[in-house]
């Protein structure tokens, strides 16, 4: 690890100017995947700020929406009682991710920031556009049963490996951003970037912008939902297939629908396509299935990751019906 | 900086780059929290800070200055074993033993979680106000310490006979 200078943040304005001035400025969580990336010499920041004393404040506000303070942890945004109640995807994508100890450290903003990624990326004798740009992408001929089916570029084939994000996709939420000029408000889907020809630049933040809160909108509350995750043993691994769906059916009819797909991309992977076929469709397995094929109809299978076709389209099709019944 | 160990305070100059468990095995000699993948992935490095389980392994020790940190040695003494110490010996909860301190100090926080309601992946009701600890419940929420000797049946056993009397 290289070393840098640390310094702990009092307030937004007070971190972005420090990221301003900083040299190689990263903001600083819990630490579960930038200090491990660190100490791999993948992450080389000079400068680390520490936002974890800033908002963890969960607050549902007047018109019902939920506003999450980017410290927040893990845990404490699971256990949220409005949580558990109107948002159970997010509860369950999130205790369904890592492990206890990792939950109670991880805050909501470094959940966002964390690399999409894969052991190639990590593996330094490997060649990594992430890593170095331009030098080639060793997963595209290697072993890639763990990596994209959507989405993907040939210069990397990762899948993002939140599950939380998984949830925040499917709930519409608004990332909140402060920056050296100013505020804004992110929706989720344009947060995450697909890889494209710049594997490297993960998000849409621009320099020194830090996150201060995630949103969930009043009317994104979805008390008939879940998560289901398909992983390689029952707890503590990373999504081959993972998704987060809510769903209301009124008089045999689907009323409202909202998918989103994790372990298939380099992001969070909103199923638009299968949410447009299934809105005032009979909910039926055969229109789950058959959303689920429209959804995955563009998969494009590597050496070693065609199953996890077949498996996003039945954990879609599952889900549905779990939630439909 | 000051850190808070056991109840003790201790001014130390540190390496920015140090992490919790660097300083607690190197700086402070306490060695009973054990470095095992140092990656997060194991378990073996949990210690608690304000009572509630984290891996030292991935904590930056500046970020933990004026926290209560409590390690295995905070937890029993050779003469004064805890109550779940001596359940792991009386229940094989282990057998190199290199996993237990991270173990138990796990397990402790479990229970605080489980005692505050915090759900699990495998709770079936979410919105429940008590969590029920069973065998499902207890392997999920230890998931995150790994044993290779595979003592896990005499882990949770111990767990089991300690705390969810408690909470059931």
């Amino acid at each position: 690890m290289l070393s840098f200078e640390y310094a702990r943040a009092e307030s937004a304005a007070g971190a972005i100017d420090l990221a301003r001035r900083g040299v190689e400025p990263r903001y600083l969580g819990g630490g579960t995947n930038l200090v491990d990336l660190m100490r791999e010499n993948i992450e080389r920041p000079r400068t680390v700020i520490d936002v974890t004393g800033l908002s963890r404040t969960i607050d549902v506000r007047a018109d019902g929406s939920l506003l999450i303070g980017a410290a927040a942890r893990n845990t404490a945004l699971a256990e949220h009682r409005t949580v558990r109640e109107k948002y159970p995807l997010l509860a369950r994508a999130i205790l369904a991710g890592a492990s206890a100890q990792i939950r109670n450290m991880a805050t909501v903003g470094g959940n966002l920031l964390q690399r999409t990624r894969c052991y190639y990326f990590y593996d330094d004798a490997s060649r990594c556009n992430k890593r170095e740009p331009g030098a080639g992408c060793d997963a595209l001929e290697g072993f890639n049963r763990i990596h994209a089916i959507l989405g993907a570029s040939p210069n990397c084939v990762a899948t993002h490996p939140s599950d939380m994000c998984v949830a925040l996709a499917a709930l519409d939420a608004i990332i909140h951003v402060a920056g050296p000029d100013g505020t804004r408000t992110i929706p989720f889907g344009e947060f995450h970037l697909l890889p494209g020809d710049q594997p490297q630049i993960e998000t849409a933040l621009r320099p020194a912008e830090l996150i201060t809160a995630v949103e969930l909108p009043a009317a994104a509350a979805s008390p008939r939902s879940t998560y289901r995750k398909a992983r390689d043993r029952a707890s503590y691994a990373f999504a081959l297939v993972s998704v987060a769906a809510a769903l209301e059916v009124r008089d045999g009819q689907v009323a409202s629908v909202r998918i989103a797909l994790g372990g298939v991309a380099h992001k969070p992977w909103r199923a638009t396509i299968a949410e447009t076929r299934l809105r005032g469709a009979p909910a039926t397995e055969e229109a789950f299935r058959a959303a689920a094929e429209a959804e995955l109809a563009d998969a494009r299978p590597l050496r070693d990751n065609g199953f996890k076709i077949e498996l996003a389209k039945r954990t879609i099709s599952a889900v549905l019906e779990e939630l439909a019944r | 900086m000051r850190f808070s160990v056991n109840g003790t305070n201790h001014d130390l100059d540190i390496d920015v780059r140090t992490s919790l468990l660097d300083l607690l095995r190197e700086q402070l000699h306490l060695t009973g929290t054990k470095k095992g993948c140092n990656q997060g992935a194991c378990g073996a490095c949990t210690v608690l800070v304000d009572g509630e389980r984290i891996n030292s392994c991935l904590a930056l020790a500046v970020q933990y200055q004026e926290r209560e940190i409590v390690t295995i040695e905070g937890v029993g003494t050779a003469d004064q074993l805890a109550e779940l110490q001596a359940a792991f010996i009386e229940h094989d909860g282990f057998q190199c033993g290199y996993c237990t301190p991270g173990q138990i100090c796990s397990a402790i926080g479990m229970a605080a979680e489980a005692r505050r309601g915090v759900p699990s992946i495998v709770t079936v009701n979410l919105c429940a106000e008590d969590v029920r600890l069973d065998h499902d419940e207890l392997r999920e929420r230890m998931s995150g310490n790994l044993c290779r000797c595979g003592a896990h049946n005499g882990i949770i056993a111990a767990v089991r006979e300690v705390f969810v009397e408690e909470t059931v």
